[in-house]
């Protein structure tokens, strides 16, 4: 099967997962008890305004109604207004969005040039000094809670050393760079202001790193496993038999096979990386979908909470199809059976 | 006489375990000289190819342990080689080929990028040269369509046609040992003599010389020049490949022998040794076969050493002594 057909056949994918995942925030959403036309004219308003709030929201309508016309809005891309910035939630997402993402590639990034090397090197050397302290790391990071994590390294790198900011995305006095991609470091670069940029990539370290950590451990856990997997095979041993040097069988040979199945592990944790910003952000005070969600959460503005939903779904179907052409790109075993 | 190409003297290796030092090799003594085919036989576990993997330095490091022995290829002592020279070795003037055709190439690098690895590691040649290299490389292995097969995968290719594939690799720089792990035991019987054939005629008109390592007798007697039979980690006979073969000297020998199914009568029962091999946690003081053999005793439980039962024709057993004695 070719590249065409495997974007085909997911997009088809695609169009069934966005129905469920709307089926079942809107069901959720109406399940919880609290009004969002009461929230919205608050506590003194006449029960005639809250009925009329709810009209002109077409609260009173049945739900079927309401969900079809939210799914009618959503196809033509309106997702509605947010109860609580009285915004598009379209444009909402459009600001917060990049900086979740720009958030999540950071900490991916950070998780995978660390996490690749150390897997390796734990592999092989296993059983070695390096391979347990990289196996603490990865049971750390999985057992580490994010906001505690976080919480602790603001403790050290902002409180006692003063080395880097505690949250926001940008200095405050400096000038936001035109947007362009929405991801402030790229765009302070594009500007050419390189102020920006010093300070944009000083505020998204701690909180790129915290994110990360978790995903570290993951990554390096799977690549080692993956590597001793491959280090063991028969074609390592034709290799070496070959005459290649060992640095040449771990990274030319053993490794390239190795990250086939640690793709899957990645693609998963950029997934994870999007919603799991939710407390990083919360405590790094990070201007991302995170935050915007959980204050949406709190006001009951279901439209902003199924739009995030809606987008955060898209982005792990649209991850994984990433993740089945990389597959396919690199394995010519799988081109040729699919 | 020239230097022999390949030399072991009195190797011993073991490998640490839980249950205590597993003692796969112990004193094995062999010699391969230059342009012979000599064969390595013995049941499995008979650390056959442990003995020719520690030789080329092929064994994961840190599994095993040499605790005794030296080995030298075309007269360099392999102790004193660092891993430079050895990756110059191998691949070069001493090659390889395994068991397992079907997982021995990289599934995911084409055969030509994995052939052209190794012409260019050992060789002068380069790109359009090396290529041309591969392809006399295969086409003397009678693959016809050899440039289209550079471009297929592995898993596009059958057994027999990955192990000629692997078989041209080995003599990509005119080895001049090459050691064959049995090459031919993944194959099927017909594909089997094919890929013997090819194997046989390269070594000859070449003049490399070959180890060759197997279980199957058959084979052995067909391929080789001069033969070593293994058990539990030693040499129990050695010698001209007809004479061990047409007139065994140790028990052990004459039951392989025996256990061919091609003497068998229709319908009988086939010929098997009965017992296994012996637990080499704690190997047996004595000669290593003395439990599963039928002319065991009292002198069997101080170990036999290997000597001369005719010319250029060793044993280690007591039955022999005796009757020369």
């Amino acid at each position: 099967m070719s590249f065409l057909n495997v974007i085909r056949r997911r997009l088809m994918f695609l169009i069934l997962v966005l129905f469920g995942v709307t089926v079942i925030t809107f069901t959720i959403s109406n399940l919880i008890p609290g009004d969002p036309a009461r929230m919205i004219a608050g506590d003194r308003a006449t029960p005639e305004i809250v009925q009329n709030i709810r009209e002109d929201l077409g609260l009173d309508k049945p739900l079927p109604v309401q969900y079809l016309r939210y799914l009618e809005g959503v196809v033509q891309g309106d997702f509605g207004n947010s109860i609580r910035t009285r915004r598009p939630v379209l444009e909402d997402l459009r600001i917060f969005f990049p900086a979740t993402l720009e958030l999540a590639l950071t900490a991916l990034f950070f998780a995978t040039a660390l996490g690749i090397p150390l897997g390796v090197a734990s592999a092989v050397w296993k059983d070695k000094p390096i391979d347990h302290f990289v196996r603490v790391i990865a049971v750390t990071g999985i057992s580490t809670p994010a906001f505690w994590l976080g919480l602790l390294v603001i403790l050290l790198f902002y409180g006692n050393l003063g080395w880097l900011p505690s949250g926001g995305r940008i200095d405050p006095s400096l000038e936001m760079p035109t947007r362009v991609t929405g991801f402030l470091m790229i765009d302070s670069l594009l500007a050419g202001d390189f102020q920006a940029f010093g300070s944009a990539l000083k505020h998204i370290l701690l909180p790129a790193f915290t994110l990360g950590f978790v995903h570290l451990g993951v990554v390096a856990r799977q690549v080692r496993a993956a590597m001793l997997e491959e280090l063991q095979q028969d074609y390592i041993r034709t290799a070496k038999a070959n005459g290649l040097s060992r640095f040449k069988v771990v990274f030319t040979e053993a490794l390239p096979n190795a990250m086939i199945p640690s793709i899957t592990v990645l693609g998963l944790a950029l997934g994870d990386l999007l919603y799991g910003a939710v407390l990083t952000e919360t405590v790094f005070a990070w201007p991302g979908m995170g935050a915007y969600v959980v204050n949406s959460i709190q006001a009951l503005d279901f439209p902003a909470v199924m739009g995030f939903t809606v987008v955060v779904s898209l982005a792990y179907v649209l991850i994984n199809l990433a993740v089945d052409l990389i597959y396919m790109a690199v394995d010519p075993r799988i081109r040729e059976v699919s | 006489m020239a230097d022999p190409v390949l030399k072991i003297d009195g190797l011993e290796v073991l490998f640490p375990g839980f249950a205590g030092d597993v003692h796969a090799v112990n004193g094995v003594d062999l010699d391969v000289q230059p342009g012979e085919i000599v064969g390595l036989v013995g049941e499995s576990g008979s650390a056959k190819s442990v003995t020719a993997m520690t030789a080329l330095g092929l064994l994961p490091t840190g599994a095993f342990r040499q605790s005794a022995g030296t080995i030298s290829i075309l007269g360099r002592d392999v102790a004193t080689m660092s891993e430079r020279e050895m990756n110059k070795l191998r691949g070069g003037d001493v090659a390889m080929i395994f068991q397992e055709p079907q997982t021995a190439l990289n599934p995911t690098k084409t055969i030509g990028k994995q052939m052209l690895r190794v012409i260019e590691l050992h060789s002068d040649l380069r790109g359009m040269a090396a290529r041309d290299r591969a392809i006399e490389l295969l086409k003397d292995m009678r693959i016809n369509d050899a440039e289209e097969i550079l471009g297929r995968y592995p898993f596009e290719l059958s057994g027999g046609m990955r192990q000629r594939i692997l078989i041209g690799m080995a003599f990509a720089c005119s080895p001049k040992l090459l050691v064959a792990d049995e090459p031919t035991t993944a194959l099927d019987v017909t594909v089997q003599r094919q890929v013997l054939q090819l194997l046989h005629a390269k070594a000859r008109q070449t003049g490399a010389s070959v180890l060759f390592i197997s279980h199957d007798l058959a084979v052995i007697s067909q391929f080789c020049d001069r033969i070593y039979v293994m058990y539990a980690g030693r040499v129990v006979e050695s010698g001209p490949a007809q004479k061990v073969l047409g007139n065994p000297q140790h028990p052990y020998t004459a039951a392989l022998i025996e256990a061919l199914p091609e003497d068998a009568d229709p319908g009988a029962p086939l010929a098997s040794i009965p017992g296994t091999v012996p637990n080499l946690v704690n190997p047996p003081k004595g000669c290593a076969f003395q439990a599963r053999c039928r002319h065991a005793h009292a002198a069997c439980d101080s170990r036999p050493v290997l000597t001369d039962v005719g010319s250029k024709h060793q044993a280690a057993c007591w039955l022999r002594e005796e009757i020369s004695a």
